[in-house]
């Protein structure tokens, strides 16, 4: 009935409104749809993954980047080398690299941009990526030697993320609202709140990229997300919201759904620094009473690849200890008795915004609810989570994705949020930065996975998925995502 | 008559005052940290004491309060922190959005409410009033996010007539800026046009049965001329107060539209300030809502005072 008299009211207006129609989609174009806005373009000012899935290799490119298979390769540095002790990098720049204001990009682009990120008054929020720099060197316009003072082995791979991306100085200061970068797409304009648009920079060093012309939407409900998908506003969907319409994404023809692994290690973290979870009995405990595969399903709808420590699967050096821990609530209960509490206990779970935590909260409370453990869930927005939890450490559990990639190093920071302290840990962490082979770098690698499930930190549970949806006929998309990007040059229309 | 104005002008002035503290002091007890919110969990401290220091966040509180005060009058609201730009200009973009999407709601529902009403009075109890009263009982009942999400259903995903969200820009692309939001105004319209209905209905009874009207008929004046000219001014009157009071409710329902629409307007902003603790934003972006509120209350106060002079001096 509803339906009928808007009908009426409705297309009286329709005739003309039609007549505007739906923007014509050129083969060189297309719209890119993610969940989250970037609020400023600056990725050396921001840690929102948003800024570096809009600019990373886009507007803004890095000595060296990250291909899609988590593999180095040379973006503004052709070539490098490195000395044999491991403590000079070479680094031969593009003698045709432009900025998109047409002066052209030079060692001396570098030295500022990494001096820029260690200055006391640095905004940048990966800072240990240049903390081993000692000295750089800018010999000539396209050559820069880096000096190292402490051998880092993942030196390089650092230099690969979008926090060490390279500026000039002359358009630093507005690179939050008006980005110029050497990379193949130049910022063109941004309505915020709703959409961005970069165009194909002429001048850019690499091949011509198939698209003409790019445009980010911005849509943070998962309803809203699927309703633009299916109504085709958006040619893809980097990483849908709603992994419960999977299947109804997947019956449309017009429609591609590729599932993939982000970097994000999805953990119950514990507060090992406070009782009763400074026991690794009852840690343990817990542990065992949660089943993975369940919470993976009601919190990602099952894509979510488990993990049995804080390690990607995507990564050479992964050893799987999902074993480690099985699900067993027998076992559970006896250690928790052991432990002092054969009546069980009683713990906070506080939980952040995002749906897997809000969903996985619920099912993990009713796991630990099977043993006596009895959870009170508080749900928090970000801001309050990273005050509470995260720094003042107000927590006994909460459900959280490390998003970051290869973020191991957490475990060994003094005073991080989950209150964990190990030497041994320590002293494994410092084998893999000063690894000379891959053999000796492979076998730390195992120590350190082996030595957080010994101490059974945390709960750790899956790796965020990555779910795709995009037109049929757009190819070059990202499939896992090694790092926070989607590089608009390797698209193209079939 | 002046001074009637002036006392409610200066009523006007002092809640807004009192608004401004109030909602200074509820973020400044909030914990959360925009420094930290934005550099996120693997920044050093020195950093985000960095940042904080760049965005005048280490100011005492009086002092940020004052500044922001002082802004108010000045039109310089500060630099948004998580977006780096105006205040001001961020939410005058999100106006235009915002106030023709409200407006456009406003009038579809006096339209779709005041229409109805009549209706369903003038043919007494009957099928048709039934019928309207039924529908605007589930009107009332279905919240506009659900209007929203089953218009998008219907005619973006199945029909294809609308966009299924978001918003080109006045601009870039007026028809269909203009697209994008009918279907989030008919959302917003539909449950207050339902409340209006019921409300035209009821008093427009109790008008028919005045003896003006009577009169009206016996002088030769057939139904519709009746209703059109006699009835339906007078019964208007309770429903403008009303529909003046729901403009509250538009405002705030405009937040969670704007959110299903994927707009960008005042509402999803605020939800995008609170998300990023984007506080210097999160303040102006509130005081606006109450004035808006309260400016609109007070207009129906002094056109109270228009209508009836003993209210003036009860005042």
């Amino acid at each position: 009935m509803i339906a009928k008299v808007l009908k009426q009211v409705l297309l009286a207006g329709i005739g003309a409104l039609a007549a505007s129609g739906a923007i014509a989609q050129g083969k060189d174009s297309v719209v890119i749809c993610q969940t989250l806005e970037p609020p400023i373009l600056d990725p050396s000012g921001g840690a929102a993954a948003a800024i570096r899935e809009v600019t990373y290799g886009n507007i803004f490119e890095g000595l060296v980047a990250l291909d899609r298979n988590s593999k180095i390769i040379p973006a503004l540095a052709e070539s490098w080398e490195t000395s044999a002790d491991g403590m000079k990098y070479i680094f031969r720049l593009r003698k045709n690299a432009k900025f998109h204001d047409g002066t052209p990009m030079t060692s001396a682009d570098v030295k500022f941009s990494f001096d820029r990120a260690v200055a006391p008054d640095s905004k940048n929020a990966q800072k240990w990526i240049f903390q081993p720099i000692s000295e750089i060197a800018t010999p000539a316009p396209d050559v820069v030697e880096i000096t190292l003072k402490q051998f880092a082995s993942d030196f390089l791979y650092g230099l690969a993320w979008g926090d060490a991306v390279i500026f000039s100085e002359k358009s630093v200061t507005k690179a939050a609202t008006d980005p110029v970068g050497t990379g193949p797409f130049r910022f063109k304009s941004w309505n915020r709140g709703d959409r961005l648009t970069l165009e194909r920079f002429d001048g850019w060093w690499g091949a011509k990229p198939a698209l003409g012309n790019a445009t980010f939407r911005f849509i943070a409900d998962p309803q809203a997300q699927v309703a633009a998908l299916l109504a085709g506003d958006c040619d893809a969907h980097t990483n849908i919201g709603a992994q419960e319409a999977v299947p109804q994404l997947k019956a449309d023809p017009k429609l591609t759904v590729t599932v993939g692994r982000t970097e994000g290690e999805t953990i119950v973290a514990m507060n090992n620094a406070k009782a009763p979870l400074n026991d690794v009995r009852v840690r343990r405990a817990l542990a065992m009473a949660v089943d993975r595969k369940l919470v993976n399903e009601g919190a990602v709808s099952g894509f979510g690849t488990p993990i049995g420590s804080h390690f990607s699967p995507n990564h050479p050096d992964y050893v799987d200890l999902t074993g480690e821990t099985p699900f067993d609530p027998k076992k559970a209960k006896a250690l928790l008795a052991e432990a002092g509490f054969p009546n069980g206990l009683s713990l906070t779970l506080r939980l952040p915004p995002p749906a897997y935590a809000r969903r996985g909260g619920e099912v993990v409370a009713a796991m630990l609810a099977e043993i006596g453990v009895k959870t009170s869930i508080e749900p928090l927005e970000w801001p309050q989570w990273l005050e509470r939890v995260f720094r003042n450490k107000d927590f006994d559990l909460t459900i959280v994705s490390h998003v970051e990639p290869m973020d191991l190093n957490i475990y060994t920071r003094d005073n991080y949020y989950f209150g964990y302290k190990s030497e041994a840990l320590n002293a494994a962490f410092q084998k893999i930065k000063s690894a000379r082979s891959d053999a000796e770098r492979k076998a730390a690698f195992e120590a350190a996975q082996r030595q957080i499930v010994q101490d059974q930190v945390n709960i750790f549970l899956f790796m965020l998925p990555k779910v795709t949806v995009a037109k049929k006929g757009l190819s070059g998309l990202w499939e896992h995502a090694p790092l926070p990007a989607t590089p608009l040059a390797e698209l193209r229309w079939q | 008559m002046g001074h009637f104005i002036l006392r409610r002008l200066a009523g006007f002035v002092l809640t807004m005052l009192a608004a401004a503290i109030l909602i200074f002091l509820l973020l400044e007890v909030l914990p959360g940290d925009p420094a930290g919110t934005m550099l996120g969990v693997s920044a050093t401290p020195e950093t985000v004491a960095a940042l904080r220091a760049e965005l005048g966040l280490d100011r005492p509180a009086f002092q940020r309060f004052l500044s922001w005060i002082l802004g108010l009058f000045t039109g310089d609201l500060g630099l948004s922190y998580t977006y780096r730009v105006p205040v001001g200009g961020l939410i005058a973009e999100r106006i235009a959005v915002t106030l023709p999407l409200a407006t456009m709601a406003l009038v579809l529902a006096a339209t779709i409410g005041i229409t109805l009403g009549t209706l369903a009075a003038s043919r007494g109890s009957g099928p048709v009033d039934a019928a309207i009263m039924a529908v605007s009982q589930l009107g009332i009942a279905i919240p506009n996010f659900w209007f929203g999400i089953l218009f998008v259903l219907l005619f973006s995903v199945t029909l294809g007539w609308f966009p299924s969200g978001g918003f080109p820009g006045w601009q870039a692309d007026p028809a269909g800026a203009f697209r994008a939001l009918v279907l989030p105004a008919f959302a917003l319209a539909l449950p207050q046009s339902a409340v209006l209905a019921r409300m035209t209905r009821t008093s427009m009874l109790e008008t028919l049965g005045e003896d003006f009207i009577r009169t009206a008929r016996a002088k030769g004046l057939n139904r519709a001329q009746v209703l059109r000219r006699h009835a339906l001014r007078n019964a208007l009157i309770p429903v403008i107060t009303v529909l003046g009071l729901q403009f509250s409710f538009l405002v705030a329902g405009t937040i969670v539209v704007e959110n299903v629409f994927a707009l960008p307007g005042l509402g999803r902003l605020l939800v995008q300030a609170v998300g990023g603790h984007d506080l210097i934003l999160i303040k102006s972006l509130v005081l606006l809502f109450v004035g808006t509120v309260i400016a609109v209350n007070t207009a129906v106060d002094l056109a109270y005072g228009l209508i009836d002079p003993r209210l003036r001096i009860a005042a």
